[in-house]
């Protein structure tokens, strides 16, 4: 009898599972489907779940489109995701191993004052920052847009706890032969620490490729819009070509998942070690 | 050597302290100084007002409902995101095959950003009118279309919006809880099955949420985090090229249209970011105290 029951829930909970991993799959078709459809096709007032026919073309179209920006606002993303993974990591990693090893009296007040930070969300300071920027002359570039998202706290925070667990023999071993905190850093400690850095590139380009407000208040001009700013600005406008639109969207999202495929195994355990406790 | 030591910390600590004084704490004196001033269009005005901005603000029905919006929001998607993220990390958990595979799909709209993810809901599932996919099932069951985003009786919007989110962030609070159910000690459930204890609801409420706490602290805050920052889904959902309606207006769009709209009311806006600001702060302050997270996050 109890048997039965286990076996019944166990069968539940996977037909449960299926049905909700179709559920999370769909907005991916759709997104497919439109993107290969014709404007009729989507549009149609008979929804079938196949299109008519599957138009490839619709990708030639939208990079053929001289009113839509589309392949420079790609190149913007890719420079701006490159760019603020690799400046991300570097002053963060630094700063964590320092607060971490680095025996100072006041490390303790530093560290809060950091992580004091994290309490108001870089979203409310954007006023002020869009201030800043623009007193800099730095709307509608790409330095305006990178350099004043590169230092992250929760970054900093990351790599400091990380490094508050890493084995301390390697680096005594370093200190012995001679080795100062520098060349220690580079030769021994940032070879052994690739897992943290992976997990948290990894986070912060899937970060940087999707963010939209910072690019949409910096980014005033055509030239300096991010896929995600000329996707919206489709959306927001009257004239909407529909598979253009999906066909765009489909190309936004596509790096992101090769990404996301490669690196799965860092980004879970990126994400494990941000849940802060 | 002590010397030598204070060097070394701030050749490691100096240049991320200084980037983040300069792009975090500069630009927050920044917005309090702005906010006490007449600035229109200027970043280095000279009328001072005062209070008047902040007055001005508090006043404004707009405003103050924009921060109602995000309580009603708030109140839906941190209990919603929690159970249903804890749900699924507890099936894909217990699952015994495929169960990468599930983690993964439940993962993958983390690769989406809000501008896509509001795309598709906004122009194929949701759409008003007979095309989109809800009214078309609808329709299989005989039910008549509805314009999920434009009728504000009964306000159908908040489930356009709740599902986007809910889709975009449970699978990754799921990772969070999966990482804490395996830091669970399996000694503790063969105890519970000694003593009798079926598995299920007894076992979830006395062994399994008890371990989970300091991961479920973690996750509320984050959510409640992630809410006041609320913008993408609204803006994307909801604005066209006649700008933005009345109804479902966060903080963040309302100040996003005042400081960098038309009129450029910067030190309007500033007011505006500060007041949210001290309100997240005293919330998410608040709410470590309530929860105690100084008791598990001690100095590491």
């Amino acid at each position: 009898m109890d048997d039965a029951l286990v076996r019944a829930g166990r069968a539940l909970r996977v037909v449960l599972l299926i049905v909700l991993s179709l559920l999370f799959l769909i907005p991916f078709y759709l997104l497919v489907r439109n993107g290969l459809s014709s404007e009729q096709d989507i549009t149609s007032p008979r929804w079938t779940f196949f299109p008519g026919e599957l138009r490839w073309g619709n990708v030639r179209e939208l990079f053929d489109d001289p009113s839509v920006p589309f392949a420079r606002s790609l190149l913007n993303s890719a420079l701006i995701a490159v760019a603020t993974t690799v400046g991300t990591l570097l002053p963060a990693s630094l700063a964590g191993y320092g607060l971490a090893r680095i025996p100072y009296r006041h490390a303790n007040k530093v560290f809060y004052g950091i992580l004091g930070t994290l309490l108001v969300p870089a979203a409310v300071t954007f006023v002020p920052s869009f201030v800043l920027v623009s007193s800099l002359g730095w709307i509608s570039t790409l330095r305006g847009l990178i350099v004043p998202t590169l230092f992250s706290a929760f970054a900093c925070f990351v790599f400091r706890q990380y490094f508050l667990g890493f084995p301390r023999e390697l680096e005594d071993a370093a200190q012995v032969d001679g080795l100062g905190y520098w060349r220690t850093y580079w030769l021994v400690v940032v070879p052994g620490a690739r897992p943290v850095f992976a997990a948290v590139g990894t986070i912060v380009f899937l970060g940087a490729w999707n963010s939209f407000l910072w690019p949409l208040v910096i980014g005033q001009d055509q030239s300096a819009w991010t896929v995600q700013v000329a996707l919206s600005s489709f959306t927001t406008s009257q004239v909407v070509r529909l598979h253009e639109l999906f066909v765009a969207a489909v190309m936004s999202v596509l790096p992101l998942l090769l990404v996301f495929l490669c690196f799965q195994r860092w980004i879970v355990a990126g994400v494990e070690r941000s849940g802060i406790d | 050597m002590r010397r030598r030591r204070a060097l070394w910390f701030w050749v490691f600590v100096g240049p991320f302290a200084a980037g983040l004084a300069l792009f975090t704490y500069v630009p927050l004196l920044w917005s309090v100084a702005l906010s006490f001033f007449d600035a229109h269009n200027t970043v280095t005005p000279t009328h001072f007002v005062g209070l008047d901005n902040y007055t001005a603000m508090l006043r404004d029905d707009a405003f103050v409902g924009s921060l109602r919006t995000f309580l009603v929001f708030t109140a839906f998607i941190v209990p919603a995101t929690y159970v249903f993220s804890l749900a699924l990390a507890l099936m894909v958990n217990r699952v015994r095959r495929a169960r990468a595979f599930f983690r993964s799909v439940f993962f993958l709209p983390a690769a989406c950003s809000y501008v896509v993810a509001a795309l598709v809901w906004k122009m194929s599932i949701f759409n008003g009118v007979r095309f989109g996919l809800a009214n078309t099932v609808l329709g299989w069951f005989g039910g008549d279309p509805v314009a999920w985003l434009s009728i504000t009786d009964p306000p159908w919007y908040w489930l356009v919006i709740v599902t986007v989110r809910l889709w975009l962030q449970a699978g990754f609070y799921m990772i969070l809880f999966l990482a804490g159910l395996q830091r669970i000690d399996p000694v503790l459930y063969e105890a519970a099955a000694v003593d009798g204890a079926r598995p299920g609801w007894t076992v979830l409420r006395h062994i399994t949420l008890p371990q989970l706490r300091a991961t479920s602290v973690a996750v509320v805050l984050l959510l409640v985090i992630n809410a006041f920052q609320a913008f993408d889904e609204f803006y994307n959902l909801l604005s066209d090229a006649r700008g933005y309606p009345p109804y479902a207006r966060p903080p963040l769009v309302y100040l996003y249209y005042t400081a960098l709209g038309q009129g450029q009311n910067l030190g309007l806006g500033s007011a505006g970011a500060v007041i949210l600001a001290l309100v997240i702060a005293v919330v998410t302050v608040g709410q470590a105290r309530w929860l105690r997270l100084g008791r598990t996050d001690a100095d590491g």
